[in-house]
C-alpha cells in the first residue's frame, strides 16, 4: 500500500478533486484549523445555534411509541425541532461563519431534499451572503415547496437535470461551478462527504447532537443509551448523533439507509448494502456502481437519502464493525412516518422516518430498562403532499 | 526520454481529445486513424465515466451516449480497441478518464493493461498531487506516463507538481470546466515558465480552445494545444458520417499550430 494523504478514516476519505479545486479547498482547511478552537469563533457559534437555530434541541421521551412497543425506552433527538426544520442548520452556520472570516460573500450549496438548501439560504439570507443552490430537477419537483421557501429567502436555485437529475448530480454540479468561481466563493457541502476537510469538519459540527444527547440522557435516566439510531445518506446527522459515542462502546450505533424497494432490486440506494469501495466526489468510500466503475443510478423515496455514497467515516465505522448499517425500504419508511405522526404527534421527515422503521423492529425485542435514541433529524411537513401521493391522494401543496 | 516527450521535439503538438464509443467504438477507431493521418501529434482517448466532474456539458453529454444503449462502452471494450489499433498505427495514445474507473477495475490490472494494449500515459483529471502515489508508483513500473495537471488556482502548487511532472505538463487554461470559452484570460505563458523553471518537460495547454487563432496563440506560449469540446461537436452533430470532418478540423488546428 503506497502512502496515504491526509483526511483518511481507515482506507477511506482523501481528497480527489480537480487540481483547480485544490487551493480552495486548503484554503478551507486552513481557516477550519485555525478557527476550530478559537474561543471567540465558538462563542460566536454557540450563540447562533441557541439564539437563531433554538438551540439545544429537545431529547424526547417517546412514551405512548415505547408503551406500544412493549419493549426499550424510546427517546426522539428533536433535531426537527431546529430553525430550518432539520439538523442542516448546525453545519450551515459553522461554514457559513467560517466563511465570513475567510473573506467570502457568495456561499454555493447542492440539496436533496431541500433541507441543506433551504438551511444555507436562511443563513445567507441572515448574513447578507450572496446564495446559490444546487437541486437535481428530479427533486425539484419531489420537494417543490422547498424550491420555493429557498427562492423566498433570496436564493437562486439552479435546476440539474444532467445524469439522473438528482443529488449526486446536484453535488458534481455544485463542484462544477466552485472550478468556476472561487475567489468570492465557498461551496457550503451538506454532509459529511466530500474531499478532505469537509467530513470531519461537517463532522465537527453536527457533533453537537450527540454532546446534547449524552448530557440530556445522563440528566434523564443517569445512563447511556442502548442504542443510538439515524438515518443516512451521505451520513450528516447519523455522524453528529454517533460522534461522541464512539468511545463508549456499550452504545450501539445503528446507521438505517435507504433500501427503496429493496435491496435485491436495482431501485435501492443503501451503499452499505450493495456498494464496493470506489473513488468519487472527492472521496475513497463505499458506492454504488457496476462492475466497471459506473456509479449507479439509484433510488429512494426520500430525496435525502437518494445518494450513491455514504461519507467516509461512515465507511470506517462499518469496516472497524463499530455501527452497524441497515436497509430500510419504503413502505417501511411510510409506515413509520404516518406511525410516530398518530402516535406521537411528531411527523419526521420522510428521511428520518427510515430511522423510526428501525426502531420499531428493535425495541419489542429489547428489555424494558433499555433506551433506544432516535435521531429525529428532520421534520416531515416538507413531505405530507409526496407521501399523500404514496398513498394514492393527489393533494396541492 | 518517453514517446510522449519526444514527440514534442523539434515541434508544436496538436492533441485532439475523443471519447471513447461516442457515438459507438468502431466510430472511435476510424477517427483514431484519421486524426492520425490529419498529422494529430498525441491523441487523448476518453474512458466515459457516468458522473465526469471536470466536464462541461459537451463532454458529459458525450459521456452518457457512450455509455447508454446496448453499445454501452465499457474498459474491457476500450482496452480491446486499442490492441487492434496498435496493428495499424503508433500514435502515442493517452488515457483520460476518473479515478474510480481505474480504481474499480483495480489499480494495477489497469495500468499493466495499458502497458500490454500499447498505451503511452494516463490523465486522471479527479487525483491532485497529493493523491498520486495511488497511482503514478504503478504508472512508472508499467511505463505508462503519468499525466500532472496544473491550473490558473495552483500558484505556489506548481513546483511541486512541476517536479514530478512525466510525459507532458497539461497547463489547464482557465478555470471552470472543459468547454469552449470566448477567451482565455489566464496568463499561460507565465504558467508554463514556472513549470520549466523546475522542470524541462512539455507543457501543452487546454481546456477552452476551439478555433485556430486561440491555438495559435496558445502554441506560441506553450509546446501545443489539447482540444477536446470542440471535436465532440462535431461527432455530436455528425455521428457515423463525422470522420471527414473532424479530419479536416484536426488537419487546420495542426496548421495553425505549427
Amino acid at each position: 500500500m503506497s502512502k496515504m494523504s491526509k483526511g483518511r478514516f481507515g482506507v477511506h476519505g482523501g481528497m480527489y478533486i480537480p487540481e483547480t479545486l485544490m487551493n480552495a479547498v486548503n484554503e478551507v482547511d486552513e481557516a477550519y484549523r485555525k478557527y476550530k478552537d478559537d474561543p471567540e469563533f465558538n462563542r460566536e457559534l454557540t450563540s447562533m445555534l441557541n439564539e437563531y437555530a433554538g438551540r439545544p434541541s429537545r431529547l424526547y421521551y417517546a412514551k405512548r411509541m415505547t408503551k406500544a412497543l412493549r419493549g426499550a425506552k424510546i427517546y426522539l433527538k428533536r433535531e426537527d425541532m431546529n430553525h430550518t426544520g432539520s439538523h442542516k442548520v448546525n453545519n450551515v452556520i459553522g461554514q457559513m461563519l467560517l466563511a465570513k472570516r475567510m473573506g467570502k460573500t457568495r456561499v454555493i450549496a447542492e440539496t436533496g431534499a431541500g433541507q441543506h438548501g433551504v438551511a444555507t439560504a436562511t443563513v445567507a439570507a441572515m448574513m447578507d451572503m450572496e446564495c446559490e443552490i444546487f437541486m437535481g430537477k428530479e427533486d425539484t419537483v419531489r420537494q417543490a415547496l422547498n424550491v420555493y421557501r429557498m427562492k423566498l429567502l433570496g436564493a437562486k436555485v439552479h435546476v440539474v437535470d444532467s445524469g439522473t437529475a438528482t443529488l449526486k448530480d446536484a453535488v458534481s454540479e455544485t463542484f462544477r461551478e466552485w472550478t468556476n468561481r472561487i475567489d468570492d466563493t465557498h461551496y457550503v457541502l451538506g454532509s459529511v462527504m466530500g474531499p478532505y476537510p469537509f467530513p470531519e469538519m461537517v463532522r465537527d459540527f453536527q457533533s453537537v447532537i450527540s454532546r446534547e444527547i449524552k448530557s440530556q440522557i445522563m440528566e434523564k435516566e443517569g445512563k447511556l443509551p442502548d442504542a443510538v439510531i439515524a438515518c443516512v445518506g451521505g451520513g450528516s446527522n447519523a455522524m453528529g448523533a454517533f460522534y461522541n459515542f464512539i468511545e463508549d462502546k456499550n452504545v450501539k450505533l445503528i446507521g438505517c439507509e435507504a433500501a427503496g424497494k429493496g435491496v435485491d432490486t436495482f431501485e435501492t440506494a443503501a451503499t452499505i448494502s450493495v456498494g464496493r469501495p470506489g473513488i468519487f466526489h472527492g472521496m475513497k468510500s463505499y458506492f454504488c456502481q457496476d462492475e466497471y466503475g459506473q456509479i449507479a443510478p439509484v433510488y429512494s423515496i426520500s430525496a435525502g437519502l437518494d445518494y450513491p455514497g455514504i461519507g467516509p467515516e461512515h465507511a470506517y465505522l462499518h469496516d472497524l464493525g463499530r455501527a452497524e448499517y441497515v436497509a430500510v425500504t419504503d413502505d417501511e419508511a411510510v409506515e413509520a412516518f404516518e406511525y410516530l405522526s398518530r402516535t406521537e404527534g411528531v411527523i419526521p421527515a420522510i428521511e428520518s422516518a427510515h430511522a423510526v422503521a428501525h426502531a420499531m423492529k428493535l425495541a419489542p425485542a429489547m428489555a424494558e430498562d433499555k433506551i433506544i435514541v432516535i435521531n429525529i433529524s428532520g421534520r416531515g411537513d416538507k413531505d405530507c403532499a409526496a407521501i399523500a401521493r404514496y398513498r394514492g391522494e393527489d393533494i396541492y401543496e | 526520454m518517453s514517446r510522449i516527450t519526444e514527440t514534442f521535439k523539434d515541434k508544436k503538438a496538436f492533441i485532439p481529445f475523443i471519447t471513447c464509443g461516442d457515438p459507438d467504438l468502431e466510430t472511435t477507431e476510424k477517427l483514431v486513424y484519421a486524426m492520425d493521418r490529419a498529422r494529430a501529434d498525441i491523441i487523448e482517448l476518453g474512458i466515459p465515466f457516468s458522473d465526469p466532474m471536470a466536464e462541461g456539458p459537451v463532454i458529459q453529454a458525450a459521456n452518457i451516449r457512450a455509455l447508454s444503449g446496448v453499445g454501452m462502452v465499457t474498459t474491457d471494450k476500450v482496452f480491446d480497441m486499442v490492441r487492434k489499433i496498435r496493428k495499424t498505427t503508433d500514435i502515442p495514445l493517452v488515457f483520460m478518464t476518473y479515478a474510480n474507473v481505474v480504481f474499480s477495475y483495480g489499480s494495477e490490472r489497469f495500468i499493466s493493461a495499458c502497458r500490454e494494449s500499447g498505451m503511452d500515459g494516463l490523465i486522471l483529471p479527479d487525483i491532485p498531487y497529493e493523491e498520486k502515489d495511488e497511482f503514478a508508483p504503478l504508472c512508472r513500473r508499467y511505463g505508462i506516463d503519468f499525466i500532472s495537471l496544473v491550473a490558473p488556482t495552483s500558484e505556489d502548487r506548481i513546483e511541486k507538481i512541476a517536479n514530478d511532472a512525466e510525459g507532458f505538463m497539461y497547463c489547464v487554461s482557465s478555470l471552470g470546466v472543459t468547454g469552449t470559452r470566448s477567451g482565455i484570460t489566464t496568463d499561460v505563458g507565465e504558467m508554463v515558465k514556472r513549470v520549466k523553471k523546475i522542470k524541462d518537460i512539455p507543457c501543452a495547454v487546454g481546456f477552452g480552445i476551439s478555433d485556430t487563432v486561440t491555438a495559435k496563440d496558445m502554441a506560441a506560449c506553450s509546446d501545443g494545444v489539447i482540444v477536446g469540446s470542440a471535436i465532440i461537436k462535431i461527432i455530436a452533430e455528425y455521428k457515423r458520417d463525422c470522420i471527414p470532418y473532424v479530419e479536416d478540423y484536426v488537419r487546420k488546428m495542426k496548421e495553425a499550430v505549427s
